[in-house]
C-alpha cells in the first residue's frame, strides 16, 4: 500500500519522510476512521505496536505512534498521531490488543485515551504519581512512599532515587569531539554527597 | 544421645563430636547446638523467589548437571511456611518489594536469606526509578552471591557458605523471638 | 414433635439466587510456581470455574526504555539480553539488526549466517524450556529434566562462542563481538544429533500421553480472528491458523537462503500451541544443520562502517587514526543518523519489535521495545473465563511468555 492511498482518503493527513515503511501523520480526529479504513479495506489486520513518544520539535508535546501489519500483504504502515491536549482517541474498539498498549502509554507518558474501557496504570502501581518516560522525569526517579504502607512501616523504606553517583557517563554531544563524556549530573558523587 | 556440656573432653579436642569407643561405647557426646546445626545445614529447603534471569540459573542448579540435591536442597518449596531459606533470584522492583517482604514474614524461624545475583544484592545494572537497589533494604540478607547471573557453581558455593554459617550459629536452641527468650529444654 | 416443612421444586428455583452464594476472589499471586515469573492474576471464581481474570503485571518493570535513552547503542546490548532471558542471543540479534537498519548498514554474509545460527540455537533453547516447564506444570517432571539436560549442552556451546552461558551480549552494531572459534561448528553438529533424539523422546512421552492430552486438548481455543484482533504473533498466532512467520514473509539476515517449513495449527487450543513448538524445534535443527554446512568465509563485521564498528585491535594499538576512532566510538557511541525505524524479528516467543527514534549521535532519543509476551498476556482476560482453576496453569504454560519481555 502506498501512503498516497491514505492521503487521498484523509486529506488532512500528511506523509512524513521515512526509510522503511509508509509513514503518515494523521490528526487525532481522523484516527478511528483511518484505522478502520486500513483494517477493513487495506487488510492491515494486526496491530503490531502502539506507543507514546514525547516529541521535541513538533506541534504537540506528546504523540502516539501506531504500527499496523498486514499478514496477507506482508507490509507495515506507521501512523503518527499528535496528542492534542495530551488526548488521543482509543483504537481498542477496533483492535482489542491496543488496550494494554494504551494503558502503558498512559502510565509512561500521561496520554489519555478517550473511550478506553479500563484506563489504569499497568507497569507502575496505581498510586504512583509520576509518568516516568517523560523527558523531565529523571532516570533515578523521585522519592515517593512505598506502595504498601505496612511494609514501609516495618522496614522504613521508601521509593528512593537510585544512586547515580554522577553517572551514567555518556557524552550527549551528538557528534564527535564536542567534549569528553562526563556525568549527567555533576553536583554530587561518592566523595561529595548531595547537599 | 546424651547432652551434657560439662563432660571433660577426652581425645580429638578440635571436633565437636568427641568419640572414643573404648571409653564411651556406643554413645557419641556432643553439644546440642552442634547437632541441631548439623541437621539444619544439611537439609536447607530453599524457597526460590525466582523473579528474573537468575531464576533460570537457579533451575539449572537444580538440574542434573549441577545437582543442588547433593547438598540436600533439591526440595524447592514454593510455600514460605515449608521453607528455610529464601533465595531472592532476580531484580526486585519497588512494586514487588512488598510481596518479598510479606513472604519473608510468613517464613518460620529459623530462616535465612540469600541474595543471588547483582540485582538482588545491590540493584545490579538497573539504576532506575523502579528498581529496589538491593533486597537488603527490605529483608535481612545472610549471603550475597555476585554475578549476572551467577553460574550455578557460584550459587552452590554461596549455599555452602550458608551451610557453614548455619553450622557456626550459636544458641540454636535458644531463639529470641519478639523480645521473649524461648529456651528449649530436653527432658529425658 | 416432628416438624416437617414441605419444599416444592418451585420454591427451590425461586430461592436459587439466594442459594447461589458469592463469587470468590482469588489472587494467584506474583510468587507462584505456575505463573512463570512475577505475574499476578486477580481471579473471580464461581466455585471452580473462573468468571473473570485480570492479570496484573509490572512486577519486573525495571525501566529499560528510560535507561536506553541514557546509554549508547552498544551499551544497551546487555539490557536486551535480559528481555527474553530464555533466548538472549535472539534478542541481541533483533536489536542489532534494528539499529543497523537505521544506520543503513549492509552486513557481510558470514555475519548474517552466524546471526541466523545464534537465533535458531536460541529458539531451540527457548522451546526446550517452554515445553519442559509446560510439561512440569501439567505434572510430567521427567520431561523437564531431559530438556534441561539438552539446554546445558547448549549453554556449553554458547559459553564457548560468547563467554557466558546465557546473557551473552554477543552482537554489536555492525557485527559481533568475535568470530566463531575453531572446531565450534563441529560441536554444533554433534549437538544437533543429540537434541533430535531428545525431541523424539519428549514426543514419545507427551504427544500421545492421555493425561497430557486431557490437560491440553480443547482448553482455551483461540480463533484466528481473536488472535489477529489481539495482535498475537509467533507460535501462538500460527497455532490459531494464521500462516505468518517473519522469517518467511519478511526475511532478514539471510533467512531466505535456508529451507525450512513453518508449522501452522488448526484449532488454536493449548495442544496445538504445544505441537507447533515441537515442530518448530525440528525445523530449527534443520536450519542449524544447513547453516553449519554452508557457513561462508570472509569478514564477520561490516568493515566499511568506520563510525559505527570498532576497528581491529592490532590497528588500534599501532595506528593513530584507529586509536582515536576507538576512543570516540567507545565514549560517544556509534554515530547513527537521525530517523526512525521499526523492526520486528521472529523471536521464539513471537515478534520482538524495536522502534528506535534517533536524533543523530550515539544515544537513541526513544527506544521502544514491543515485547511479544506483553501481547500474549493481554489475551488472558478473553480466554481464561469459562475454564477451571486448574486449567490456568495449562493455559499460561501454553502461551509461553516470559516476564522480562513483558514488563521490560
Amino acid at each position: 500500500m502506498d501512503a498516497a492511498v491514505l492521503i487521498q482518503r484523509f486529506p488532512s493527513a500528511r506523509v512524513l519522510p521515512s526509510q522503511d515503511m509508509p509513514t503518515v501523520e494523521i490528526p487525532a480526529a481522523d484516527l478511528l476512521a483511518a484505522v478502520r479504513f486500513l483494517r477493513d479495506e487495506q487488510s492491515f489486520d494486526l496491530l503490531a505496536d502502539l506507543c507514546g513518544v514525547e516529541w521535541k520539535d513538533r506541534s504537540t508535546r506528546f504523540g502516539v505512534v501506531i504500527h499496523l501489519l498486514s499478514t496477507t500483504h506482508r507490509e507495515y504502515v506507521r501512523l503518527h498521531v499528535p496528542a492534542l491536549g495530551d488526548c488521543v482517541p482509543s483504537v481498542s474498539s477496533l483492535h482489542p490488543g491496543a488496550n494494554w498498549h494504551e494503558r502503558e502509554a498512559f502510565d509512561m507518558f500521561g496520554i489519555t485515551f478517550t473511550g478506553h474501557p479500563d484506563p489504569r496504570r499497568i507497569l507502575m502501581w496505581d498510586l504512583y504519581p509520576y509518568h516516568p518516560l517523560r523527558k523531565d522525569f529523571p532516570l533515578a526517579g523521585i522519592e515517593v512512599p512505598l506502595p504498601a504502607a505496612d511494609v514501609a512501616e516495618v522496614t522504613g523504606q521508601t521509593v528512593e532515587p537510585a544512586p547515580m553517583m554522577g553517572g551514567p557517563f555518556v557524552s550527549l554531544g551528538g557528534h564527535f569531539s564536542e567534549g569528553e563524556p562526563s556525568a549527567l549530573d555533576q553536583s554530587w558523587n561518592e566523595e561529595k554527597p548531595k547537599s | 544421645m546424651g547432652c551434657s556440656p560439662n563432660l571433660p573432653k577426652t581425645t580429638m579436642v578440635k571436633s565437636d563430636f568427641g568419640y572414643n569407643s573404648k571409653i564411651e561405647g556406643e554413645v557419641i557426646v556432643t553439644r546440642a547446638d552442634a547437632v541441631v546445626n548439623w541437621v539444619r545445614s544439611n537439609s536447607v529447603w530453599p524457597m526460590p523467589m525466582g523473579l528474573a534471569c537468575c531464576a533460570i540459573e537457579l533451575m539449572a542448579a537444580g538440574g542434573s548437571r549441577f545437582d543442588i540435591s547433593r547438598f540436600g536442597m533439591e526440595v524447592m518449596r514454593f510455600s514460605p511456611r515449608q521453607a528455610d531459606c529464601m533465595i531472592v533470584a532476580g531484580t526486585v522492583t519497588y512494586k514487588m518489594a512488598e510481596v518479598v517482604r510479606r513472604i519473608y514474614d510468613q517464613m518460620a524461624e529459623p530462616k535465612w536469606v540469600v541474595a543471588m545475583g547483582a540485582c538482588a544484592s545491590t540493584g545490579g545494572m538497573y539504576r532506575s526509578y523502579a528498581t529496589l537497589q538491593g533486597v537488603d533494604n527490605i529483608v535481612p540478607v545472610d549471603i550475597y552471591i555476585s554475578g549476572c547471573p551467577p553460574r550455578p557453581e557460584a550459587l552452590l558455593d554461596g549455599m555452602m557458605l550458608l551451610q557453614e554459617k548455619i553450622r557456626n550459629e550459636g544458641g540454636s536452641l535458644r531463639r529470641t523471638f519478639r523480645g521473649r527468650t524461648v529456651e528449649t529444654k530436653i527432658v529425658s | 414433635m416432628k416438624i416437617t416443612k414441605e419444599i416444592s421444586l418451585g420454591d427451590v428455583a425461586a430461592r436459587s439466587e439466594e442459594l447461589r452464594g458469592e463469587n470468590m476472589m482469588l489472587n494467584m499471586g506474583p510468587s507462584h510456581p505456575a505463573t512463570h515469573g512475577v505475574l499476578r492474576l486477580s481471579l473471580e471464581l464461581d466455585g471452580d470455574k473462573v468468571v473473570k481474570c485480570d492479570p496484573v503485571i509490572g512486577y519486573l518493570h525495571r525501566g529499560d526504555e528510560k535507561i536506553a535513552e541514557n546509554m549508547t547503542y552498544n551499551q544497551f546490548v546487555p539490557y536486551t539480553d535480559r528481555l527474553d532471558y530464555l533466548a538472549p542471543l535472539a534478542n541481541n540479534v533483533a536489536y542489532a539488526i534494528a539499529v543497523e537498519k537505521l544506520a543503513g548498514l549492509k552486513l557481510p554474509p558470514r555475519c548474517e549466517a552466524i546471526r541466523v545460527l545464534c537465533c535458531e540455537m536460541a529458539r531451540v533453547s527457548s522451546h526446550l524450556l517452554g515445553i519442559g516447564v509446560y510439561a512440569m506444570d501439567t505434572g510430567a517432571w521427567t520431561v523437564f529434566m531431559y530438556t534441561f539436560n539438552e539446554r546445558e549442552r547448549l549453554y556449553s556451546l554458547f559459553e564457548e562462542l560468547t563467554g557466558a552461558r546465557f546473557t551473552t551480549s554477543y552482537t554489536r552494531i555492525g557485527g559481533m563481538t568475535r568470530d566463531i572459534p575453531d572446531g565450534w561448528l563441529a560441536k554444533v553438529s554433534a549437538f544437533c544429533d543429540g537434541v533430535e533424539r531428545t525431541i523424539d523422546e519428549v514426543d514419545k512421552l507427551l504427544t500421545r500421553n492421555g493425561i497430557f492430552l486431557e490437560r491440553t486438548e480443547g482448553i482455551a481455543p483461540i480463533s484466528k480472528e481473536l488472535a489477529l484482533a489481539y495482535g498475537l504473533t509467533g507460535p501462538n498466532l500460527r497455532a490459531s491458523g494464521v500462516p505468518f512467520d517473519l522469517r518467511k514473509d519478511k526475511p532478514y539476515s539471510g533467512y531466505e537462503q535456508y529451507e525450512f517449513d513453518v508449522p501452522v495449527g488448526t484449532k488454536g487450543d493449548c495442544f496445538d500451541r504445544y505441537l507447533v513448538r515441537m515442530e518448530e524445534l525440528r525445523q530449527s535443527v534443520r536450519i542449524i544443520r544447513q547453516v553449519v554446512k554452508s557457513m561462508p568465509g570472509g569478514a564477520w563485521y561490516a568493515e566499511d562502517a568506520k563510525k559505527i564498528f570498532l576497528p581491529p585491535k592490532e590497528k588500534v594499538m599501532t595506528k593513530m587514526e584507529e586509536l582515536i576512532q576507538n576512543f570516540m566510538l567507545v565514549t560517544e557511541g556509534p554515530q547513527i543518523p537521525a530517523g526512525e525505524v521499526y523492526f520486528e524479528a521472529e523471536n521464539p516467543k513471537g515478534s520482538l519489535g524495536f522502534y528506535i527514534v534517533s536524533n543523530g549521535g550515539g544515544v537513541p532519543y526513544r527506544l521502544r521495545i514491543r515485547g511479544p509476551s506483553f501481547v500474549s498476556l493481554s489475551i488472558l482476560p478473553a480466554i481464561v473465563p469459562g475454564n477451571f482453576l486448574t486449567d490456568i496453569a495449562s493455559i499460561l504454560g501454553s502461551l509461553d511468555f516470559v516476564m522480562g519481555e513483558c514488563d521490560r
